[in-house]
């Protein structure tokens, strides 16, 4: 079987399908976001920069849950699909795992979990694995630009991280609404939680309530070492227990999830939130590609971070923007 | 040798063939020829669709029906498979186990109306669901729920038919999924341990009956080509099983404590190349159950010499039965106490298996249990690793396989030749003839009686009461195999076990060679904008995992990103993963023989989702005729239990996934 290289899609047709939430064309978008090759960029620019800027800035719900390794992410994610689907919600979900710093690969495997129940049924349930491939601070660098296509398409955004201690920093910088999942009988989210190296959740769940005691008391220390405690935006972060087998708690928790929305939508801060995660997400990049050097050229973090919140525009297009601009300066400067 | 004098001679074991298939009339017949032929007991091979609970008409059933074992979808199918053959005089072995209570209740309800008694009724039902986790794959229900029915079924036999052995915890299926002997035994031990316990929790056993339920514990057990090491495994495991005994169970009396065990020979090992050279390793396998006296297996079954082509003809079952009729009656063998006691190196070899099975049942502890540890994938992952191990042994010369990795050379073998290639096909007609068998039973029963004995067993499950008399009931009412099973799933809820390829196991020195797999990959990926993607599907009811496993590992290992969910997905879940997961390529692996059918679907559901460019290889037992009609139906590569060179393979799959895309294959490694 010999096969034809295989053209780029035409951009604004693909924005215009994934729009009308053509599975087919999220596909397609994501693998084109995942391509590294820079005509595949370029027409991945454009497709953002096509993508109806309302819904990018206010619609849908980016969710993030994140924990420690079996702590029941996916098992979670599970039970709240089902309860979505029952709202007649369509759910796509970016899940992450690791990859192997020696050979690249990856092994990806949580779809069916995910599902379990009737959400692999009927089309309600979109679900891509992305490993992450070693960059990024634990979180793949495809995570918000494929963020930005899902919204388009879907009513909630789910994205699966394993997190412990500094890493889940990651994910609430690109979700309207992180929830951090703890574990009944250890101790260490609490201790990060006071240590103030885990940026603080927008919810705090302890999974696994069926097992009792343990996780009773886990909630208690929580709510005690919380106290009232507010967010920078003045969100008072709740904490609250379920169990994703034995499906308890789990329409709280969904109530519990959207009132943050609910309430950042309130506040009118959701666009604002947005626009920071993008800010973030191309600072980190830069970071990435030329270090704290080449970010202190470009007029430092936060006077990025000040420029970027300013402009709305497809997040490739600003990077390419900084890099370029950064590139002819390093051509243009003495002495490097 | 003086022939004149009588010496006495022990009575030789149970000589069992694990049979069924096409229907319940095909394999009456088949049992009936067995036993006119000298066999001394019957073991049931049940198909895919019993097993996991659907009757013969269920969508998920197709092309399985028949296929392995004999589809029993009611009571009707139940009677003419015992059809003849009196059950209170029949010792009869049932591999069952998510369903096994439904199959057991369809036996006892069979037995009542032969007139039998339920204390004349002897016979084994595999029962063991830790396994199909690990292992085998025909679970359903989730752990907590499985294992309830699990001692239900004990605790019902034991109070109601004492000569069941309502359990085998099998060892077995660990070691075809890679174990070491120091695994077999841990996990059994720890399986069985969590059993014993549940059964005390239960409650349905008053505390000086507990005895008696130890004592009918038995065990299934594998028997591999290392055979001094497999003799000395035996004996470890039966002094292990003495020692908990006494000390965690308090039990005194001997004859309750006796490792109980059956035996079937390790198949894992047995190979498609040269495949005459497989009747030596099983009758190699079989000495290590039978030599030492005081560890002698009670039942023992043998494989097929053409294991790894498909399933065994008539004939080749016969040939593997005459294997241990000509050691037990020929041979010397029963005549001789137990020749190993006294051998210092036998001793110490036992002493440090017993070593090791104690630290890792230690490590089982720590990972929360038995349950607990297959629930988080400890487990799992530990026999992923064992298996990675192994293969990657092979693939090195380490361990050696005569006519796979080394005398490679043969002269064409005779045995392959005939007109049905040496293996058993099964009648596509046989499904067919099932499912109208089966709707036109359902539609001959009384439907009140039916839904009242489907609510009574929901309302045990709900209440705990023992699931046993609710499932008799069902079985006399006509209810059937999926009607059964599909109420419990209500109840139940099903479940999906880890697939434990989530383990560390690079190579830490890696060959040349998979450095430079891992640069085509890689180079290919850039050519192609994104890192290789590879869906490993298991599509129907198939629980082989062992194949996908290894291929995800050493994928993995060689660059690629790699989505693999586990057994049992339908058609329709693969292509959609395809579409979800933007892969570039999709690798099927079946082993049930539903290949065919498997395929064509999924073609069908890949055009439906508009990715019919994706290449599909598929992996499995392929017959060679099948093998080249998928590949003109456009699967681009298929192998089979011979291509152990899975480097070969990943250069394969690069180069196949080069050629879709319009690039240039690399070609074979200089
Ligand atoms: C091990 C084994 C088991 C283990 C499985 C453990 C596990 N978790 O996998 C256990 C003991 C549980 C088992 C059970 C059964 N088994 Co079994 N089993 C085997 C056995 C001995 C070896 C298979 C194996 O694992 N080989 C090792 C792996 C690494 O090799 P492989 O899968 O062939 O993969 C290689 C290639 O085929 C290829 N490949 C495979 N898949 C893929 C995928 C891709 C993408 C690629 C590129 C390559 C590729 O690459 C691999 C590397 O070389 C075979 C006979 C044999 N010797 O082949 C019978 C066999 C497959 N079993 C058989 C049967 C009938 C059963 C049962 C259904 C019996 C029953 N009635 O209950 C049960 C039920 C299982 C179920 N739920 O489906 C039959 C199938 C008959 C048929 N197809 O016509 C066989 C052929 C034995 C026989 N002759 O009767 N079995
Ligand atoms: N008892 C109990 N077990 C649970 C619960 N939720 C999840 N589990 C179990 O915990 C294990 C891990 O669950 P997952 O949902 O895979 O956890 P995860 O956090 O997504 O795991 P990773 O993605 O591997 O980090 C599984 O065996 C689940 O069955 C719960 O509420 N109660
Ligand atoms: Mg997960």
């Amino acid at each position: 079987m010999t096969g034809q290289r295989r053209a780029l899609p035409d951009p604004e047709t693909l924005a215009g399908s994934v729009t009308a939430k053509d599975r087919a064309a999220v596909a397609t978008a994501l693998n084109l976001l995942d391509d590294t090759r820079p005509e595949a960029r370029r027409v991945a620019s454009q497709m953002l920069a096509t993508l109806p800027e309302e819904k990018l800035d206010t619609e849908a719900h980016l969710i993030g849950i994140t924990g420690p390794p079996g702590v029941g992410k996916s098992s979670l994610t599970a039970a709240l699909i089902n309860v979505w689907r029952r709202q007649g919600k369509r759910i796509g979900i970016l899940a992450v795992d690791p990859s192997s710093p020696l050979s690249g690969g990856a092994l990806l495997g949580d779809r069916l979990r995910m599902m379990a129940g009737e959400g692999i049924a009927d089309n309600s349930v979109f679900v891509r694995s992305l490993a992450n491939r070693g960059a990024f601070g634990g979180l793949s660098a495809e995570v918000w630009p494929m963020s930005l296509v899902m919204l388009a398409a879907f009513d909630i955004v789910l994205i699966e991280t394993v997190g412990v201690g500094q890493r889940e920093v990651d994910v609430s910088k690109l979700s309207d609404t992180t929830v951090f999942v703890a574990q009944p009988a250890s101790g260490d989210s609490i201790q990060f939680l006071k240590a103030g190296i885990m940026e603080v959740p927008h919810v705090l769940v302890v999974n696994k309530a069926d097992i009792g005691a343990a996780a009773r008391r886990m909630l208690a220390e929580l709510r005690t070492t919380l106290g009232h405690r507010i967010d920078p935006d003045g969100w008072e972060i709740p904490a609250v227990s379920a169990s994703a087998t034995k499906n308890i708690g789990i329409e709280e928790l969904a109530e519990t999830i959207d009132a943050h929305r609910q309430w950042l939508l309130s506040k009118g801060r959701l666009a604002d939130r947005r626009r920071r995660f993008q800010a973030e997400w191309i600072i980190r990049r830069l970071l990435d590609e030329f270090g704290r050097f080449g970010v202190a050229q470009l007029g430092g973090e936060d006077g990025l971070f000040r420029q970027l919140t300013q402009r709305a525009g497809s997040p490739f297009d600003q990077f390419d923007e900084l890099r370029d601009g950064f590139l002819a300066h390093l051509k243009t400067s003495p002495g490097t | 040798m003086d022939m004149s004098v009588a010496v006495k001679r022990d009575k030789p074991w149970l000589m069992r063939t694990y049979s069924g298939h096409s229907s319940a009339r095909a394999s009456n017949e088949l049992y009936r020829t067995n036993l006119s032929r000298g066999q001394t007991g019957l073991s049931v091979a049940f198909d895919l669709p019993t097993q996991t609970g659907y009757d013969s008409d269920h969508p998920l059933a197709r092309g399985e029906v028949g296929k392995v074992g004999v589809p029993i979808s009611h009571i009707g199918d139940m009677e003419l498979l015992f059809d003849q053959i009196p059950l209170a005089k029949m010792n009869t072995s049932m591999t069952i186990n998510a369903t096994a209570a439904w199959l057991l209740a369809l036996y006892i309800a069979v037995a009542e109306r032969q007139g039998a008694k339920h204390e004349e009724l002897t016979g084994t039902t595999q029962n063991d669901i830790i396994k199909e986790y690990l292992s085998r794959g025909t679970y359903i229900f989730p752990p907590a729920e499985s294992v309830r029915l699990t001692t239900d079924i004990i605790c019902y036999t034991v109070n109601h038919i004492p000569k069941w052995n309502p359990i085998n915890i099998c060892s077995y299926h660990l070691q075809e999924a890679g174990a070491t002997p120091v695994q077999e035994i841990a996990y059994a031990l720890s399986n069985a341990m969590m059993i014993l316990d549940s059964i005390k929790e239960s409650g349905q056993i008053e505390e000086k009956g507990f005895d008696k339920v130890v004592g009918r514990m038995s065990f299934f057990v594998n028997a591999g080509i290392r055979f001094i090491e497999e003799m000395c495994k035996m004996r470890a495991f039966t002094h292990l099983w003495d020692r908990l005994c006494v000390e965690r169970y308090g039990v005194h009396d001997h004859n309750l404590r006796r490792f109980r065990y059956g035996v079937q020979v390790n198949s894992l090992g047995l190979t498609e190349q040269q495949p005459e050279n497989n009747v030596q390793r099983i009758v190699l396998e079989m000495l290590a159950v039978t030599l030492s006296k005081h560890a002698r297996a009670r039942a023992l079954q043998l494989p097929a010499w053409n294991e790894a082509l498909g399933l065994p003809r008539p004939w080749d079952q016969q040939w593997a039965l005459r294997m241990q009729q000509v050691l037990a009656y020929e041979t010397d063998l029963l005549e001789y106490n137990d020749i190993f006691e006294g051998s210092p190196v036998i001793a110490e070899k036992v002493e440090r298996l017993v070593e090791g099975a104690d630290e890792e049942v230690e490590a089982v502890n720590e990972h929360g249990g038995m349950i607990a540890a297959v629930q988080n994938g400890y487990v799992k992952r530990e026999l992923v690793a064992s298996h990675t191990r192994r293969i990657r042994a092979i693939e090195s010369g380490d361990l050696k396989i005569v006519g796979v990795n080394c005398f490679e050379q043969t002269a064409p073998s005779p045995l392959t030749t005939g007109t049905d290639s040496g293996i058993m096909k099964v009648d596509p007609a046989a499904e067919r003839a099932q499912v109208e068998s089966l709707q036109a039973f359902r539609a001959s029963r009384n439907n009140d009686e039916v839904g009242a004995a489907l609510d009574g067993l929901a309302e045990a499950a709900r209440t705990g009461q023992n699931i046993m008399p609710a499932s008799i009931r069902c079985a006399h009412a006509g209810v059937t195999t999926g009607e059964w099973a599909g109420r419990l799933r209500e109840v139940f809820g099903e479940y999906r076990a880890p697939t434990g390829i989530d383990i560390t196991t690079h190579d830490t020195t890696p060959s040349e060679l998979v450095e430079a797999i891992r640069g085509r990959t890689r180079r290919t990926g850039e050519e192609l904008g994104r890192p290789l993607r590879l869906l490993l599907g298991k599509p129907g009811l198939d629980g082989h995992s062992n194949g996908a496993e290894q291929i995800a590992v050493k994928a993995r290992d060689c660059g690629f990103e790699i989505v693999y969910d586990g057994i049992r997905l339908t058609p329709e879940q693969i292509a959609k993963a395809a579409q979800e997961e933007g892969v570039h390529m999709v690798g099927l692996s079946v082993l049930s023989g539903s290949h065919i059918e498997l395929v064509e679907d999924i073609f069908d559901k890949m055009r439906g989702v508009g990715l019919s460019d994706i290449p599909i290889v598929l992996g499995g037992i392929i017959p060679e005729e099948d093998g080249r009609q998928l590949k003109e139906r456009g699967i681009a590569a298929v192998y089979t239990p011979k291509d152990i060179d899975l480097n070969r393979i990943m250069l394969d799959m690069v180069d196949i996934i080069r050629t879709s895309n319009g690039l240039q294959p690399y070609g074979a490694l200089q």
